[in-house]
């Protein structure tokens, strides 16, 4: 190997990279975007769930349980409504997802002192909305039962008495709870794959399209040096996008950061090696540069989206397919990039999912280097 | 011209490949994979009162198929390490003197800590165990307070009873609240955007690169044929994702359909306009493949995640949910999830039906004059 053909390479590289500037510019311009819309626009969090409330008993008891439901932030109560025909319509046009209907019979249960249903209809299209609206609906009633019932025992006790048990729930490492605190770490882990299954994949094929690999033949140039050089190229622009990425989130977005710096840089580096390496390996197998497209965008980007843990966690999929996950480098990054970010936690805890990524990104590049030979020959 | 798109479009076995692998892909993907329904949350369990009402509030836990035990730390520290390194998502803590504090009748406290790293996961954990909690505490209040009636007046039970609100609930269209039901439908609208768009730009650009295009306008062949010839072997190739994401989804998922599927193809149609018409207009501002590909992908990406497939409009902030009326995508998803959840037909759908027409019309007809210029 020597450090001045690598060198050569890795300038003629980066002008590939300058020359092109609307590629440049995307590859820029994604992981703000990508933050852009993690950050403000998306996000999973349910509150101000528009209800509709059908109250068929209309008596002092009932309102009070309706107040019970608009003291609550989670609901939006968008009005009243006197039968089924308007909430079934509501729901059908997607103006509301839920709907509260008090029985005729309610106010008389509760003051025989028997069990009062009422009855909550959820629009459960998006499972998750509804159910996490389902949890608040019947929180909301539970402690309206609850306190009834204490008023009650109260009131015939002649003693003060509270609920029994009193639940004390405390979050830790993200205590809003807001999305963004989770995604935008694991954005990271998606960016840059974006970046190296975007732009890497095309580089090798391109020479093979545009004829120029038999000139670099002609050089004395040697396969492990082609793909360190052009990876290195690459590895300037995906450094530059995951600074951008961690700055933004820190300081704009105000995603708590509680771990180790240097951790950080250490693993994201190693990640992106074996991200670039990944790609060239795929640009060296397929010869056109479409074809290199989509395979990368199959097997690295779509993977690291969807099977990484970063919006859907890995634990709710099938065993099957968790399986599958092991072998997904974004995997362990996204692991690392939560653990330093939120949980502030340092190598003790981490070293299994690092050693895992050297491991990756050492035996991508032996393939890479494999491949292109077999190639060459 | 058509015949000679459709022979290139799946000549190579690799291409014919690319165009019906992913959507069984996504469909995949999306029916098994991706979802964010919360059962067996595993839990780690610190009992610091061991008593026989300590142990009936686990087995409530662990008998409501939410929440599997885990973990037994005995201190600080092991809670501290359990949530570190995800062993638990969350940690229950029942603090000394549990069962004394109910039995006197004085407030018992239970702790719950919650990994809120992943925080839809956590709000589930949350909701969950707070409603086993107070189910239990009702319980325990009924218990005490028959304990008191009987003590003083023993004899009249029927004092005993008090009121207790209950919710019964419904769940429409998705009565098992399955992610699935929510997804697959999505994946249909995507797939047609995914294979129309990308592969339209991609289609006329490789032959500017390769220098075909010059052939093609030496025939005598006028702009409207070519421009028709490029675009007609993709929408039907669309269309036929269309038809095979929806039979994927009927019988291995098992995904409800009550609308109708003539309507979806209709609808389908109006929404190819649009895709159609985006990926001529990419071509005419690409030179080489990979702009083409980088181009398109710019503009699905946003498209996808402001459609509403998987993030809920509904919590978007305000500014960004007019944006999103701005996109196509986000009425035909709201068409299809229409169709195949809710059965609804033109009747209540035809202001989205309406929406894409007129955007499909307008995207189209500023493309084709686009790429007349451009050919010119």
């Amino acid at each position: 190997m020597s450090y001045r053909r690598l060198r050569a390479i890795f300038v003629k590289e980066l002008h590939h990279i300058t020359r092109d500037a609307r590629s440049l510019g995307m590859a820029l311009a994604v992981p703000v975007m990508m933050l852009v819309l993690f950050g403000f626009a998306l996000s999973l969090d349910v509150d101000r769930i528009p209800t509709l409330i059908y109250d068929q008993d209309q008596t002092q008891a009932s309102r009070d349980l309706i107040k019970q439901f608009q003291a609550s932030r989670f609901f939006d109560i968008r009005g009243f409504v006197d039968g089924y025909g308007p909430i079934q319509r509501a729901i059908d046009r997607s103006t509301i997802l839920m709907a509260v209907v008090i029985p005729r019979d309610y106010s008389q249960n509760v003051g025989e002192a028997r069990e009062a249903p009422v009855q909550i209809l959820l629009d459960g299209s998006d499972s998750n909305t509804a159910s996490i609206a389902l949890g608040y609906a019947e929180t909301v009633v539970q402690n309206y039962s609850l306190e009834l019932r204490t008023d009650m025992m109260n009131r015939r006790g002649g003693e003060h008495g509270a609920p029994p048990v009193d639940a004390r729930l405390r979050v830790w490492y993200n205590s809003s709870l807001e999305s963004k605190n989770y995604v935008v770490p694991g954005l990271i882990a998606v960016i840059l794959m974006i970046i190296a299954s975007l732009l890497t994949s095309l580089t090798i094929a391109r020479e093979w399209e545009m004829g120029t690999m038999e000139q670099l033949l002609s050089t004395p140039l040697r396969p492990a040096e082609m793909v360190l050089g052009k990876m290195l190229a690459y590895f300037v622009v995906g450094l530059a996008d995951s600074a951008i990425a961690v700055l933004v989130g820190v300081y704009v977005f105000q995603v708590p950061f509680r771990g180790s710096v240097p951790l950080l840089v250490v693993s994201t580096c190693v990640f992106l090696m074996g991200a670039l390496f990944w790609g060239i390996f795929i640009s060296a197998v397929t010869r056109t540069q479409q074809k290199a497209y989509q395979i990368s965008l199959l097997t690295s980007f779509l993977p690291a989206q969807l099977l990484s843990g970063f919006v859907w966690s890995i634990e709710s999929m099938p065993k099957a397919i968790q399986v599958i996950t092991y072998v997904v480098p974004a995997r362990y990054f996204v692991t690392i990039l939560k653990g330093v970010f939120l949980k502030g936690v340092g190598l003790n805890v981490l070293w299994g999912e690092l050693g895992f990524l050297v491991l990756y990104g050492a035996i991508v590049f032996l393939l890479a280097t494999r491949k292109l030979r077999q190639k060459l020959a | 011209m058509l015949r000679k798109e459709f022979i290139q479009a799946l000549r190579e076995p690799r291409m014919r490949l690319l165009l019906f692998l992913p959507p069984l892909l996504q469909c995949i993907i999306f029916g098994y994979a991706v979802n964010l329904d919360v059962d067996h949350a595993r839990i780690a369990w610190m009992d610091m009162d061991r008593t026989p009402e300590s142990r009936d509030l686990r087995d409530r836990f662990e008998g409501s198929g939410r929440f599997d035990v885990v973990a037994m730390p005995a201190n600080e520290e092991q809670v501290q390490s359990v949530l570190d390194r995800s062993q638990a998502q969350a940690v229950v803590r029942v603090l000394p003197g549990f069962a004394r504090d109910l039995a006197r009748g004085r407030a018992a406290e239970v702790q719950v800590l919650v990994d809120g790293t992943n925080s839809n996961t956590a709000s589930l954990i949350l909701s969950y165990g707070g409603q086993i909690i107070a189910a239990y505490s009702s319980d325990a209040m009924g218990r005490q307070q028959n304990g008191r009636v009987l003590t003083r007046s023993p004899g009249s039970a029927v004092n005993a009873s008090v009121p207790q609100v209950t919710a019964r609930s419904r769940v429409w269209f998705n009565p098992d609240l399955y992610s699935r039901n929510y997804f697959v439908p999505g994946v249909v609208a995507n797939i047609i955007m995914m294979v129309t768009l990308m592969l339209t730009a991609l289609a006329i650009v490789r032959e500017k690169e390769i220098g075909t295009m010059e052939q093609l306008m030496v025939t005598p062949l006028r702009p409207m044929e070519l421009m028709l010839g490029k675009t007609m072997p993709f929408a039907v190739v669309g269309l036929v994702d269309v038809t095979l994401v929806t039979t994927v989804a009927l019988v291995v998922f098992h995904v409800p359909f009550n609308g109708s599927f003539l309507l979806l193809l209709c609808c389908s149609l109006l929404f190819l306009m649009t895709s159609l018409g985006a990926g001529l207009f990419i071509s005419t501002i690409s030179r080489t493949q990979q702009q083409a590909m980088m181009s398109s992908f710019f503009f699905s990406m946003p498209a996808f995640m402001l459609s509403g497939f998987a993030f809920p409009i509904r919590n978007m902030p305000l500014v960004v949910q007019y944006v999103s009326y701005l996109n196509p995508l986000r009425y035909f998803i709201e068409i299809v999830r229409g169709i195949f959840l809710k059965g609804v037909g033109v009747g209540v759908l035809w202001p989205q039906m309406a929406c894409l027409a007129v955007y499909g019309a307008t995207v189209l007809t500023l493309s084709a004059l686009r790429f007349h210029k451009t050919l010119d």
